[in-house]
């Protein structure tokens, strides 16, 4: 399921829903993405997060359709917001249910460095009164590159 | 054809959507460039540095020697920082 929203969401709920009605389920692995409260240059104040909304929906299926074939999962869920943001606040969440815990850790941890490369979303960060876009991480793109199949 | 600008590249070159015409002799993202760079102002500084430029063709990532046609979606947008 991908959901791409302004409003915040319950990661409780969203573990509930990955197994719900499914015993065949051993294991969910969830990452919650959160804003941070330092910048660059210092005590960030909020972030603005801008996306490309057909596009974004768009990679993130793409993205959830390769974890599901590479991985014997029961369910995933890829919540991800945009707006701005305050420190201390959810950003992202992802989730997988399998019925071993490998499955689901690393379905879940996939899932995530791909969409930190591929899905179409630009952070702002508000600074020391001074706004800029936060710039890409080359540490982002080995996380990903990880997942590549050999 | 419609052309999209996010992040710091809608900032400079003060358009978020567009819709043009193919320019003439333009068969890929590159020539695009090229044409859209020629209006100079913003849009000069916006290309200024291709590298740090990524673009979408169709909402698919491409490189700048994929091919282009009237009725696409071309955007283009700083390298993303999602998550």
């Amino acid at each position: 399921m991908i959901f791409v929203q302004e409003h915040d969401f319950d990661p409780g709920d969203e573990i509930a829903k990955l197994s719900a009605g499914n015993t065949h389920v051993g294991g969910v692995c969830v990452f919650v993405g959160l804003v941070r409260d330092f910048a660059d240059d210092g005590a960030l104040e909020a972030m603005t997060l801008e996306h490309y909304p057909g596009m974004t929906q768009k990679q993130l299926e793409a993205i959830e359709r390769e974890a599901l074939e590479r991985w014997p999962l029961d369910a995933t869920v890829i919540i991800h917001r945009y707006g701005r943001l305050q420190p201390g606040e959810r950003i992202v969440l992802v989730g997988a249910a399998s019925a071993h815990r490998e499955a689901a850790f690393e379905a879940c941890h996939f899932l995530i460095d791909w969409l930190k490369t591929k899905a179409p979303f630009w952070k702002k960060e508000q600074a020391q009164g001074r706004e800029h876009w936060v710039d890409a991480k080359h540490t982002d793109d080995a996380a990903a590159l990880r997942w590549n199949k050999k | 054809m419609k052309i999209l600008y996010f992040a710091w590249l809608k900032e400079k070159t003060k358009v978020s959507e567009e819709t043009i015409s193919l320019p003439n002799g333009v068969s890929d993202v590159t020539g695009l460039v090229a044409a859209l760079k020629a209006r100079g102002d913003g849009f000069a500084e916006a290309f200024a540095n291709e590298a740090i430029v990524r673009v979408a063709v169709n909402q698919e990532h491409v490189g700048f020697d994929h091919a282009v046609a009237d009725g696409d979606e071309v955007a283009f947008f700083p390298p993303v920082t999602g998550g």
